[in-house]
């Protein structure tokens, strides 16, 4: 076994090679005990534990998932039938413009940060990421962050502008109440969650790695997740450049996007679709990366193409940058802009079609197994594949001005983010949750699970294209009886069937909730190795332990787990793989060359308190500029805090202090 | 410049065989971690400032009812004000290499320089703000008000973080409370300060220099 090191009295020697200096590890400030506790509510809420801090992002979105849920069964609700009053107009606006926002900000990025959060590193074989204290400022930037957007519902109203909240109707003559203030605030903290999570991650990627892992080692997911926030870490400082431009506008007297003023209305268009755009490969492609993790594993053979996956996935993160125009056809752009624009978004469908292509030839000839975790990443074949066809249609300009603002548009991103993005992180659910927990969702109620969700999902979007093609604009708070029309084209019908539809969903989504709580009252264990996995994340115990590995594995190959497992052995009839080590086994021995000199950073209060500034300062900007003085200060409070603060925690810190013959070695700055 | 050349390679040596190994392992770059982050977040700021310089080109030639750029913009005092932030690069540089040399002394010494012209600076920011409201420029005047007071007060606002993590860093080397590498975080700070300077260099042509 490993000895994980507390902290010794000695002073650390830092810089070897003769120029040796002393760093004296003392308390910060002096004045206060830092967190040491491993175990109950404190060690959650200072934890700098990529694991624990994944668990926390994945519990926090998943509650978003089914607050931007009922929002959408709300609205559906109200679609369900002629001229319905289930809610008000104003009510509807704020209810489709939070719906969006809480599943794109609070749910789907959230989610995969909390995939690439918990397997990240231990895909790439580290003990943590690259900043622990910088990866939990960012947690709780997004918790506080989602809890300030949705407090706007008790203060005033939501925002009722949008996602994309396009000028005039994000003007304070518009949009009197303070929604989109929040909406612009919220947005800032959680982009700042957001920025520094990218900077954590493609350090931890770059830097982090274990010996042997070559770039063109690392497992797809990993390889998503670095593109993912390659393109995080230059569209959020877009996005913040358009919410600031907004909110002065709101709150201080410019005119940024006022027409009457003579402003340009479409600096704000490019401005927000140029971080939107890059936001569409950022939704997705942490959900390509689960399912290039699943497919192979339950094809029982290696991913098909592995470089063409990880090129196609990188070509789409750059091709992505040159597309953003093609939300804006209709807005009069020129028809040079429009051929650029739309010959480049045709463009992109190609790295996109590699990965079906990939995908599909992947399970050609494998010995499938149809697991939960596989169905829906089969799911994410198909119904991506749909939404992604009629999203090449739109890239031809002139038909796309005939289905903008219309239900064909709404069916095509619901076909991509729900039946793409969702069923992609269901999949990485069922695959990675004995993992994570160390017990098995049951296959059963997954099962069931997958099913209502995909039938939910095609009974919900489906019905959608032919609204579109009859021209049902989105966003309109009702559908006239007398405009229903009749036979196939029956509008009434096909809203009716797609309400049902999200109620299908809606029991799918139920059934997973029921699932997490009947796995872990049942507490029956799970194998090591449920699945014949392939990646390092199955190298060490579940759930990991604190330390992730006894020993850095040192790696060879692609699939490192997988080949330590199997050997090629030659039979008459040619090479044929064998089981030549069990999971336990590579476990074993592992543990038996455990490393001596394991340090792990130390919980920090600072990145709590850090985040706890920023909502006070929204709030002081919306309500009271001195609200915003009381923040700001607790936010320099907590940066000096946290640079006079060592990564480890002293020894009398601890109760009763830690004695030591122990060496100890600073972690990194972080 | 083959002697910085000399320097540089005799630093990533230093750096290599010493604290990064120290630390868990040797990072696979080579790069600290520290200083990787630091050009990712600097190539984000790129974006920001990007977004803010189309902003003020899109506008800036809409003042009706104000005054516009060629009416107000002093150009000889906003010269020696970018002089003065340049030269703040210089003593900079010349801080770093004290601290690589663990000179703690000339470390302070030229922190401190380069903390009092950036503030000489963010001065000069200020009484131009205060010269342009009283000639009838204010923030909400006209597009081009809003853009360049946006644009420019950004930047502003950059100078004067830098500004206070030269100081912060003073305090901290003075009573040895730097946690980590001395001479890495120095040079990080300047990392940011240079890019603070690159890209007024880039705003003073683009704004004050090129007439519209």
């Amino acid at each position: 076994m490993a000895i994980i090191e507390r902290p010794s009295a000695v002073p650390a020697t830092v810089g070897a090679g003769g120029t040796t200096e002393l760093v004296t590890p003392s308390r910060a400030l002096g004045a206060y005990r830092r967190p040491v506790s491993t175990t109950g509510w404190k060690s959650w809420l200072f934890t700098v534990d990529h694991k624990k801090l994944g668990i926390m992002y994945g519990a926090v979105s998943l509650f978003f998932f089914l607050v931007g849920g009922i929002e959408a069964l709300l609205i559906r609700l109200q679609l369900a039938a002629p001229d319905n009053t289930v809610l008000s107009a104003g009510l509807y606006n704020e209810m489709f413009t939070m719906h969006a926002t809480t599943m794109v900000f609070l749910f789907v990025m959230p989610m995969a940060a909390a995939f690439a959060n918990y397997f990240l590193p231990l895909q790439i074989g580290a003990r943590d990421v690259a900043f622990p204290r910088i990866n939990a400022v960012g947690f709780w930037l997004f918790l506080f962050g989602g809890i300030f957007l949705n407090t706007s519902w008790f203060l005033g109203g939501a925002a009722d502008g949008g996602w994309f909240m396009y000028s005039p109707n994000s003007s304070a003559l518009f949009s009197p109440s303070h929604g989109i203030d929040f909406w612009v605030m919220g947005l800032q903290i959680t982009g700042i969650a957001s920025l520094v999570g990218a900077i954590n991650l493609i350090v931890t990627v770059l830097n982090m790695r274990a010996p042997g892992m070559k770039l063109m080692n690392m497992p797809v997911f990993t390889w998503m997740v670095l593109v993912v926030q390659f393109l995080l870490l230059f569209a959020m400082p877009v996005i913040t450049v358009a919410l600031f431009l907004l909110s002065f506008q709101r709150n201080f007297g410019a005119t940024f996007f006022d027409v009457n003023q003579g402003a340009d209305p479409l600096l704000w268009q490019h401005l927000f679709w140029i971080f939107g755009h890059p936001e569409v490969y950022i939704i997705i492609l942490p959900a390509f990366g689960i399912i290039s993790e699943v497919l192979p594993t339950f094809a029982r053979k290696p991913l098909f193409g592995y470089k063409f996956v990880v090129f196609s996935g990188a070509a789409i993160g750059f091709v992505g940058w040159g597309v953003w125009a093609h939300h804006m056809f209709a807005s009069g752009l020129g028809p040079v802009s429009v051929a650029v624009f739309s010959v480049a978004t045709m463009l992109i469908a190609i790295p996109t079609g590699v990965k079906i292509v990939n995908w599909t030839l992947t399970l050609w000839g494998g010995k499938l197994w149809f697991s939960t975790a596989m169905l829906f990443s089969i799911g994410v074949i198909v119904l991506f594949t749909i939404g992604g066809v009629s999203g090449v249609t739109h890239a031809v300009a002139p038909s796309d001005t005939q289905q903008t603002d219309t239900y064909h548009i709404v069916a095509h991103f619901h076909y991509v983010i729900v039946g793409g993005a969702v069923m992609g992180l269901f999949a990485g659910f069922y695959f990675w949750w004995p993992k994570m927990f160390g017990q098995m969702l049951s296959e059963r109620l997954g099962k069931w699970n997958f099913w209502l969700m995909f039938f939910g999902v095609n009974l919900t979007f489906g019905p959608m294209h032919i609204l579109g093609m009859q021209g049902q604009p989105r966003r309109m708070v009702v559908w006239p009886e007398k405009l229903t029309g009749d036979g196939f084209f029956d509008l009434a019908f096909w809203n009716q069937v797609a309400s049902v539809g999200s109620f299908v969903i809606a029991a799918g989504v139920l059934l997973f909730v029921i699932n997490i709580f009947y796995t872990a009252k049942k507490k029956v264990a799970a194998p090591l190795d449920p699945w014949d996995a392939r990646t390092l994340e199955w190298i060490t115990s579940s759930p990991p332990k604190e330390h992730n590995f006894d020993r850095i594995p040192t790696v060879h190959s692609l699939d490192e787990f997988f080949h330590r497992k199997y050997e090629e052995v030659d039979t008459e009839n040619g090479p044929k793989l064998v089981k030549v080590k069990t999971a336990e086994e590579v476990l074993a021995e592992e543990e038996a060359n455990a490393d001596h000199h394991i340090h792990l950073p130390s919980p920090s209060y600072w990145p709590i308190v850090l985040a706890l500034g920023f909502p006070i300062i929204a709030y002081g900007v919306i309500f009271n500029l001195l609200l915003t003085i009381v923040g700001t200060a607790l936010v320099l409070l907590a940066i000096f805090g946290w640079c006079l603060e060592p990564s480890v925690a002293d020894d009398s810190d601890y109760d009763p202090p830690a004695g030591g013959d122990s060496t100890k070695e600073l972690a990194t700055l972080g | 410049m083959a002697d910085i050349a000399v320097h540089e390679e005799d630093h990533a040596h230093t750096e290599h065989g010493g604290y990064d190994d120290h630390v868990v392992h040797a990072t696979s770059t080579g790069l600290s971690n520290n200083k990787l982050a630091m050009w990712l977040f600097l190539g984000s700021e790129c974006l920001l400032f990007g977004g803010l310089i189309s902003t003020y080109m899109l506008y800036r030639g809409r003042h009706e009812g104000g005054p516009g750029p060629s009416q107000i913009f002093d150009i000889p005092l906003t010269s020696v004000s970018s002089f003065i932030l340049l030269m703040s690069s210089l003593t900079m540089v010349l801080a770093v290499n004290s601290a690589k040399r663990k000179d703690d002394r000339n470390t302070n010494l030229w922190l401190v320089v380069t903390a009092l012209l950036g503030a000489l600076f963010v001065g000069g920011q200020v009484y131009e703000f205060t010269a342009f409201y009283q000639e009838g420029l204010g923030f909400t005047t006209s597009l081009f008000g809003s853009s360049f007071y946006t644009l420019t007060g950004f930047h502003g606002v950059h100078v004067t973080v830098g500004v206070i993590m030269l100081l912060a860093l003073v305090g901290a080397i003075t009573r040895n409370r730097v946690t980590g590498d001395k001479a890495e975080v120095v040079e990080m700070v300047g990392l940011y300060w240079h890019f603070v300077d690159v890209v007024w260099v880039i705003i003073f042509t683009l704004v004050y220099l090129i007439p519209s």
